[in-house]
């Protein structure tokens, strides 16, 4: 079957990123990304069904075999899972969690992914996001909403100097472009 | 920059949150009972104290929850926040946690 690919928004800016060996910046390729909301009944079942158990602390993690389940707030997740069909993980937990009150809405296409990595890439990040992103304030594992100057991001620290970002597919090119800014005086 | 406490994400710079108002503004369960003098109270006047102040808060760019806070509107110095539907802690305590 011939398939039409649609263009990612960082398709052209990142083909040729700035070689900067202490901040290195990759945009990611498709993911499934849904997002779940649901009261506590449904919680269990949808984890569950992802192969993730849902975090229940504020502003965590859990991840397994590239799968990563993402506290956004009290009663919402962002489910992530990087080069993957969301159809059938959609379809999974729908029917994990049939008849219990939730929400889950494929919002794959919505933002893309930005990885940067490196022993300065908090620094770089420092520069346009206002949290303390030492080791110690923001540990691995960490995961949160919050602002990369004035752009909406998804902030993960998924090792101890790698950051994953989300963004809102139109704010990509915005936030990459500061980012490629940020990582100026390393090159 | 500020430092605001979300019940749930703990301490956040301020540009993460949105203002939302007076707290504890419950609407009138039978608003045609009402006379229009009660209605423009609940529609427009605030109490607007100088000094401690009940208000909504909402961390936007966080988890996205509503909250409430107490805040002092002469220093602008958050006394204590506190999850949406739970009651007004004591306004003379110098209570919060900074």
């Amino acid at each position: 079957m011939a398939e039409l690919m649609p263009s990612l928004p960082l398709d052209t800016l990142a083909a040729a990123p700035r070689d900067v060996a202490v901040a290195r910046l990759v945009a990611l390729g498709p993911a499934a990304r849904l997002v779940f909301r649901g009261r506590e009944a449904a919680i269990g079942p949808a984890g569950e069904a992802f192969g993730v158990p849902l975090p229940r602390e504020a502003c965590r993690v859990n991840a397994a075999d590239g799968r990563y389940a993402l506290w956004l707030g009290p009663d919402e997740w962002m489910l992530l899972a990087l080069d993957t069909d969301p159809a059938p993980i959609f379809a999974a937990i729908e029917a994990a969690t049939a008849g219990l009150p939730h929400a889950l809405t494929d919002v794959s296409a919505r933002s893309t992914g930005i990885e940067i990595a490196g022993p300065q890439a908090a620094f770089v990040l420092g520069q346009g996001c206002p949290l303390d992103l030492s080791p110690e304030a923001f540990p691995v594992g960490m995961c949160t909403r919050t602002l990369f100057h004035k752009a909406e991001i998804v902030l993960v620290r998924t090792a101890p100097d790698i950051f994953h970002i989300d963004v809102w597919r139109s704010f990509a090119p915005y936030v990459w472009e500061l980012l490629e800014e940020g990582r100026r005086e390393f090159a | 920059m500020l430092i605001i406490d979300c019940p749930w994400c703990g301490a956040r710079p301020e540009v993460e949150f949105a203002y939302g108002g007076e707290a504890h503004i419950a609407r009138p369960s039978d608003p045609s009972a009402l006379s229009d003098q009660e209605w423009a109270d609940f529609l427009y006047n605030r109490t607007n104290p100088k000094g401690l102040h009940a208000e909504r808060w909402r961390h936007l760019h966080g988890c996205g929850r509503y909250f409430n806070a107490v805040r002092d509107t002469v220093s602008d110095f958050f006394v204590v926040t506190y999850k949406a539907g739970e009651p007004r802690p004591d306004a003379g305590t110098e209570g919060g946690d900074r």
